[in-house]
C-alpha cells in the first residue's frame, strides 16, 4: 500500500472516530442542536408547534427574548399538541406560545365547559401540572372552527354549527389528523351540537389541502384556523358557535417554571399585551400569501408595538 | 432565484443540519459493516441472517422507527439528533454490509495465496491486500447508502428534524410555496450529487492501481 | 422494541378493521400506489435497460439518472406534486399526487439492474448466438434478456419493497394508503397507531418479498437461477 493510500485511509479513520466521538458527547459540535433546558445557565429553549402562525409567535419571542439578553435556542415545529406538550412539561422546552381554550381540552380536562378567557385561565392555573404554568393571554385569538364556503351555507342557510343538524350526515369534514380523536375537533362537535358526519378527511393544519378540499367541496366543512388569510380571499364562513364547543383561544406563553426569571416573564407579558387577532391576522397574511420570511415579519411587528 | 439569495443565512443552516444528519449514519454504518462484514465473509453461516435482518430493516417506513426512537433519544434535548441517527446508520449498514462481503469474496484466490505466500498473515493481508482490493464495491455501497441517507433526512421534518426538509413542510403550510419547495429539492439534490462525487475521488485516491483503467466503472 | 406489542394489540382491535379508515381499505389504496407507480416505472425503465445494455452504449446515463433519482426526496416530489396537480388539474387531480415521486424512486433500481444484468451476458452466448444468424433484436429477445431476467427481478423486487415503505409518505398530503396510521398516529401521539401502520407496511413488503421470490422459481430456468448471486 502505497504512502498516499495509507494517508488517505487514516485519515478517513480520523474522520471516522471523531464522528464517533461527537455522536457519543451528544454532537455537542452542531450549532443547530437545542441545548438541554437550564435556567441555571440563564438559556431558554423556545419551541413550537407545526403550523406557521406558531413559528411565528415563537420567532416573536425568540426575538424579544434575545433583545433583552438572553441566550434563546430555537426548536420549531414539532409537532400537534399532542406531540409538544410532554416536552414542555419536562422541561425540554421552556417556553411555547400556546392557545388556553386547546390547550385545556386537549391535554388537560376534556370535559371542561369554561368558555370565556377567564373561564379557561381559570382552569388552566388549576389544572396544569406543577413544573408549567401560563403566562398572561393576548386579546389575540385564533380558534378552530367548522367553516364552509359561502355557497354551501347559502344552499343550506347555514349561519351557526346547530343549522348542520340535518345536513352533517350527508357532510364529510376535513381537517387536521388529530381533530379526530380531540375535544376540539370531532368529539365536542358530537357531544355539544349532536352532529355525526357522513365521513372525516384527514388533510392538513388549515393549510392549501384543507382549503383546496373546501373549496373544490372535496369535502363539505372544514376546521379552518379563524386567523387564516385565505378565508378572506376565499370568501369562507366560519359558522358561529352559540354554545362554546370552542373555549376561548387567546394566544398564551405557555412556560416551564424552573426555566423562566423575572425578566422573561415580563418580556412575554408585554408581547401579550401588545397582540391583537387583527395583528396576527396581518401577520399570517404577510408569512402565508405574501411568503415574507418569518424573522423580517417579527421584527417588523416587534418594532411597531414599540418592542424592538 | 432571488428567494433563495435573501434567505441564504437560513438555507446555509439547514444544509450544514441535513449534512450532519445524514452523513454522519453513513460513517457510523461503514464503521460497523467492516468488521460484520469480515465475519460474515469469513463465517459463511452468519450472512443469510444477516441479510434477512436488512431485508426486513428495509421493509420498514424510515418515519416510523423515528417515531419509535423519540423515547429512547428524544425529541428536543442534546441527544434528539440521535432519533435521526440511529435508524439511519441501521438503513446504511443494510446497505454497505452486502458491498463488504461481496467485496472481500471477490478477491481472487491466487492473489490470497500469493500474499500467504509471501509471508503475509491473516490480518495483514486482510489490510493490505483484501481490504484494499475490495475499496472498488465497498465504495460502491457507500455512494448509494449516502445518496439514500441525504434523501431520507428530509422526512425527518415530520418531527422538526430534518435539515433542509423543513422547506417542504414550511412550503406546504405556506400556501405552497413552491419556491421554497423547489429550493430544498435542489439543495437537497446538489448536496448528494456534490456527496458522490467526492466518494467517487476517495476511490480514485485509494485505488491508484486501476487509474487509466476505469472503464465500465462509473 | 417495545412498539411491537402495542402494534400487534392495535391490529387485533375489531374496530380497525371496519370502515373508510380500516385496514382493508387503507391495504387496498396502498397497493394501488404501488402497482400503478412500479407498472409506469416498469413501463419506462426496463425498456430503456435493457436497450442500453444491448447496445452497450449510454450506461454512463444510466448510473447518472439512476443517483439522481435516488437523490430526489420523496417528502418534496410529494408536496410539489400535490401543488402542481392542484394548480392544473384541480382538487380532482390531486389525488393522483403520489405518481411522479413514486415512479422516481423505483426507475433507479430496476433501470440499473436490468443494465447489469444485461451487461453479464456472456460475450461468448452473443456470439454464438449472432453466429446462428440472429439479428440485434432476435438476440435481445431470445438471448439476453432471459439470460438478464434474474437480474431484472431483482431490480423490481428492490423498487417494489421500496415502494412499499415510501407509500406511506403519500399520506402527508391528506391521501390515503397504509402512510394513514403513521401519519395520523403521530398527530395524535399514538404510537400504537404508528407501530400498528408500520407492522402492516412490514406485511406488506414481506409478501411483497416472497411472491417475487414464487416469480422467481417459476418464470427464471433453473439454469439460470442457480448460477445467478443470491439477493
Amino acid at each position: 500500500m502505497s504512502r498516499r493510500t495509507r494517508g488517505a485511509l487514516a485519515g478517513i479513520a480520523v474522520i471516522a472516530g471523531l464522528s464517533l466521538a461527537a455522536c457519543g458527547s451528544g454532537g455537542s459540535s452542531n450549532p443547530l442542536k437545542s441545548s438541554a433546558p437550564p435556567a441555571s445557565k440563564g438559556s431558554v429553549v423556545v419551541g413550537s408547534a407545526n403550523f406557521p402562525e406558531d413559528e411565528l409567535l415563537a420567532e416573536i419571542y425568540a426575538q424579544a427574548l434575545q433583545a433583552k439578553g438572553i441566550k434563546v435556542t430555537t426548536r420549531f415545529n414539532i409537532g400537534a399538541r399532542e406531540v409538544y406538550y410532554p416536552q414542555v412539561v419536562s422541561g425540554a422546552v421552556t417556553i411555547l406560545p400556546e392557545y388556553n381554550g386547546a390547550l385545556l381540552t386537549t391535554s388537560l380536562d376534556p370535559n371542561s365547559t369554561a368558555a370565556t378567557t377567564a373561564q379557561v385561565n381559570a382552569e388552566l392555573t388549576t389544572k396544569l401540572p406543577s413544573s408549567v404554568e401560563i403566562l398572561s393571554s393576548s386579546s389575540a385569538q385564533d380558534k378552530d372552527s367548522v367553516t364552509v364556503t359561502q355557497a354551501t351555507a347559502a344552499k343550506y342557510h347555514l349561519a351557526s354549527i346547530a343549522d348542520l343538524k340535518p345536513f352533517a350526515s350527508k357532510m364529510i369534514i376535513g381537517g387536521p389528523p388529530e381533530f379526530k380523536t380531540r375535544r376540539d375537533g370531532l368529539l365536542g362537535l358530537k357531544s355539544v351540537y349532536g352532529l355525526t358526519f357522513k365521513g372525516f378527511d384527514p388533510l392538513d393544519e388549515s393549510g392549501p389541502i384543507t382549503l383546496s378540499a373546501l373549496t373544490s367541496g372535496k369535502v363539505q366543512a372544514a376546521d379552518v384556523f379563524t386567523t387564516t388569510p385565505q378565508i378572506i380571499t376565499d370568501h369562507l364562513v366560519a359558522l358561529a358557535d352559540p354554545k362554546f364547543d370552542f373555549a376561548a383561544q387567546n394566544v398564551t406563553p405557555l412556560v416551564y417554571k424552573k426555566g423562566v426569571n423575572p425578566t422573561i416573564v415580563s418580556t412575554l407579558n408585554e408581547i401579550s399585551a401588545k397582540l391583537t387577532t387583527a395583528g396576527l391576522l396581518a401577520m399570517d397574511k404577510q408569512i402565508i400569501l405574501n411568503k415574507a420570511s418569518y424573522p423580517t415579519v417579527a421584527s417588523n411587528w416587534l418594532k411597531s408595538v414599540g418592542l424592538g | 432565484m432571488s428567494w433563495a439569495w435573501e434567505n441564504r443565512a437560513m438555507l446555509a443552516g439547514y444544509t450544514g443540519q441535513h449534512l450532519y444528519l445524514a452523513l454522519t449514519p453513513v460513517l457510523i454504518g461503514l464503521v460497523i459493516s467492516l468488521p460484520l462484514g469480515i465475519a460474515c465473509a469469513r463465517w459463511k453461516w452468519f450472512y443469510p441472517p444477516a441479510l434477512t435482518a436488512s431485508s426486513v430493516l428495509y421493509a420498514i417506513p424510515a418515519l416510523a422507527l423515528f417515531i419509535f426512537l423519540i423515547p429512547y433519544t428524544g425529541l428536543v434535548g442534546p441527544t434528539q439528533s440521535l432519533t435521526l441517527i440511529i435508524p439511519l446508520a441501521l438503513y446504511s449498514l443494510a446497505t454497505v454490509l452486502p458491498n463488504v462481503v461481496d467485496g472481500l469474496r471477490a478477491v481472487p484466490e491466487p492473489v490470497r495465496q500469493a500474499a500467504t505466500a509471501m509471508g503475509f498473515g491473516p490480518l495483514r493481508r486482510l489490510i493490505r491486500v483484501e481490504l484494499p482490493l475490495a475499496v472498488p464495491v465497498v465504495i460502491a455501497g457507500l455512494r448509494v447508502a449516502t445518496v439514500a441517507s441525504i434523501s431520507l433526512v428530509s422526512v425527518g421534518a415530520l418531527i422538526g428534524i430534518g435539515g433542509l426538509g423543513y422547506l417542504f413542510i414550511d412550503g406546504e403550510q405556506r400556501d405552497f410555496f413552491t419556491t421554497e419547495i423547489t429550493v430544498g429539492l435542489l439543495l437537497i439534490v446538489l448536496i448528494a450529487l456534490a456527496a458522490d462525487a467526492v466518494l467517487v475521488g476517495v476511490r480514485r485516491l485509494l485505488t491508484p492501481w486501476l487509474r487509466g483503467r476505469e472503464v465500465g466503472t462509473p | 422494541m417495545n412498539a411491537i406489542g402495542p402494534g400487534f394489540a392495535w391490529l387485533a382491535q375489531a374496530q380497525q378493521w371496519h370502515g373508510a379508515n380500516g385496514i382493508p381499505a387503507r391495504l387496498l389504496q396502498h397497493l394501488g400506489y404501488v402497482g400503478i407507480s412500479l407498472l409506469i416505472a416498469a413501463l419506462i425503465a426496463l425498456p430503456a435497460g435493457l436497450l442500453i445494455g444491448h447496445t452497450g452504449r449510454g450506461g454512463f446515463l444510466v448510473v447518472s439518472l439512476a443517483n439522481f433519482g435516488r437523490a430526489l426526496p420523496t417528502l418534496g416530489l410529494v408536496v410539489l406534486a400535490f401543488a402542481v396537480a392542484l394548480a392544473y388539474l384541480g382538487s380532482a387531480g390531486t389525488s393522483a399526487a403520489y405518481i411522479v415521486p413514486l415512479v422516481a424512486l423505483a426507475i433507479p433500481p430496476i433501470l440499473v439492474n436490468a443494465y447489469e444484468g444485461m451487461l453479464g451476458v456472456d460475450p461468448g452466448l452473443k456470439d454464438a448466438a449472432r453466429g446462428m444468424g440472429m439479428t440485434g433484436p432476435q438476440l435481445l429477445r431470445k438471448v439476453e434478456a432471459p439470460v438478464a431476467l434474474p437480474l431484472i427481478l431483482l431490480g423490481l423486487r428492490t423498487a417494489a419493497i421500496q415502494v412499499v415503505a415510501t407509500a406511506t409518505i403519500a399520506a402527508y398530503v391528506g391521501l390515503g394508503g397504509l402512510g394513514r396510521y403513521i401519519i395520523d398516529g403521530l398527530a395524535t401521539n399514538d404510537y400504537a397507531e404508528v407501530a400498528g401502520g408500520a407492522l402492516l407496511v412490514v406485511m406488506l413488503a414481506l409478501a411483497v418479498q416472497a411472491a417475487f421470490v414464487g416469480l422467481r422459481w417459476l418464470i427464471v430456468p433453473a439454469g439460470l437461477r442457480l448460477q445467478a448471486q443470491p439477493a
